[in-house]
């Protein structure tokens, strides 16, 4: 690697974890305001303009307070748990394509972070299955009952819904036939009839929706909450978490919601591709502008999907843990199975 | 090839970084005024009663064994999904026997109730 290399991956990595950082502090303020408006309430608005410095007077409070550890807790695993959620929450990134490649000055910059991995989804999915393992050593290592409770319940129910998840992006595989997130993004560039753009939420809608169900569950969102039901568990895993520590679970929750989002939109609606926009002669001889359209289709996406995480969360009541468990190993791991198999029986057929 | 993995391990380093410094950040910025009641687990207000280190359902057990016997049938099925266009017939036909082999297990887990919660 020479040394330009270097300096653009050190710039992209700097400008994806702020925009993953401020991003994240305005899905919370997003959330507490789309709940106010449901609930008929006016949400969080003394902060700065309208509310929108709440989220950073939040974690101003959070660093200002005392970190708490149980003298009974294990203090290295004690220590590790938020590390890992975090650090996995922001190591997802690498592989989602923001934009299409554009050249300035004769260097091609793809707007990736990892650009061409042939193993993109795998890696993502072996990356966010170790989410598990924060969530569960909190709730180990706190030495409370409800933060094992807590704990166990969500290992057990992230795993159950990872089949789901793992399973449901095979039928949207077979159609495509790589696992490099940045040619599935380009392979669903083109139109059909003319007209219709080549999302793969239109060749696998099933898919799409067992992904969707499994996201809300392997993020630890409503309906799939157990992890922290308040009502039974205190606060669950991280009970016994305070200040900052407590800040970095809170935000690897709403970093995972918004790559959940990031994600689907990249695999089931086109990625970065503005369908009949970016086909325009201006956006074609112009590469930059091109560019920062493409990133305007690809936020815009995800901001739609993180609306319907929102919505979800505070339309629809909690699950209880058996409903939970039945619905993922008894409905959603059949239809996802047959959902695979059907596609690859289909392709086939086409073909021959 | 491996100049490919180098951004990925970069942005884990970075992810690990982030997470050590703020908390320790936090050791140092916060306040530390520890008594005993704060260092005691937190249990609704009264006196903890023994360790939360006993025995759990062994349902969890049985999810986690479950679990990995149906993630490894995924596994192969995902070279199989990506290269699906150059292997063709066979390859779909061997597949199909694989997934029905497993399914079958799956019916006898469900007809045994080792999913059921209660």
């Amino acid at each position: 690697m020479e040394l330009l290399d270097i300096g653009i991956l050190a710039a992209k990595i700097f400008i994806v974890l702020h925009v993953f950082l401020i991003g994240a502090a305005y899905v919370v303020l997003y959330e507490r305001k789309l709940s106010a408006w449901v609930q008929k309430r006016v949400g969080p608005n003394r902060v700065g303009w309208r509310g929108s410095l709440q989220s950073f007077a939040d974690v101003l409070k959070l660093v200002k307070k005392e970190n708490i550890v149980p003298k009974a807790a294990h203090q290295g695993f004690h220590f590790l748990a938020p590390i890992i959620t975090i650090a996995i929450a922001i190591a997802l990134w690498c592989v989602i394509p923001f934009a299409g490649p554009f050249t300035v000055a004769g260097k091609v910059i793809d707007l990736t972070i990892a650009p061409g991995l042939d193993v993109g989804i795998l890696l993502l999915l072996a990356l966010s299955s170790l989410g598990v393992y924060g969530i569960t050593i909190a709730g180990w290592s706190s030495n409370n009952k409800y933060s094992l409770l807590g704990g166990l319940r969500s290992a057990a129910q992230m795993i159950s819904y990872e089949l789901s998840m793992g399973l449901s992006l095979i039928g949207m595989m077979l159609v495509m036939g790589s696992l490099n997130v940045s040619e599935i993004v380009v392979q669903q560039s083109g139109y059909w009839f003319g007209f219709l753009p080549k999302w793969n939420v239109f060749v696998q809608p099933i898919g799409f929706l067992i992904f969707l169900v499994a996201a809300f569950a392997e993020t630890n969102r409503a309906p799939f909450d157990l992890a922290e039901a308040e009502p039974e568990l205190v606060g669950g895993f991280h009970t016994e978490y305070s200040g900052l520590r407590f800040g970095l679970f809170f935000l690897g929750e709403y970093g995972n919601v918004i790559l959940m989002s990031a994600l689907m939109a990249t695999l089931f609606f086109g990625g970065y591709n503005a369908p009949w926009l970016q086909d325009l002669a201006f956006f074609q001889q112009n590469e930059v502008l091109r560019a920062v359209l493409q990133i305007g289709a690809f936020s815009f996406k995800t901001f739609m999907l993180v609306t319907v995480f929102i919505w979800v969360r505070w339309s629809i009541p909690r699950f209880r843990y058996d409903q939970l468990m039945n619905l993922g190993w008894r409905v959603m791991f059949p239809i996802a199975l047959l959902n695979a198999v059907t596609t690859a029986v289909v392709l086939q057929a086409i073909r021959s | 090839m491996i100049e490919q993995y180098i951004p990925v391990i970069a942005m884990i380093v970075t992810g690990i970084l982030f997470g050590v410094v703020s908390v320790k950040a936090h050791e140092i910025l916060g306040p530390q005024r520890p008594n005993k009641s704060k260092e005691t687990p937190y249990e609704s207000g009264m006196e903890p009663v023994a360790s939360a280190h006993e025995r759990f359902s062994v349902k969890f057990y049985l999810v986690a064994m479950l679990f990995i016997l149906f993630d490894i049938e995924i596994v192969f099925m995902y070279p199989w999904a990506a290269s699906f266009r150059e292997l063709g017939g066979f390859a779909l036909w061997a597949m199909l026997l694989f997934v029905v082999t497993l399914f079958v297990g799956y019916i006898y887990i469900v007809k045994k109730k080792a999913l059921k919660w209660d």
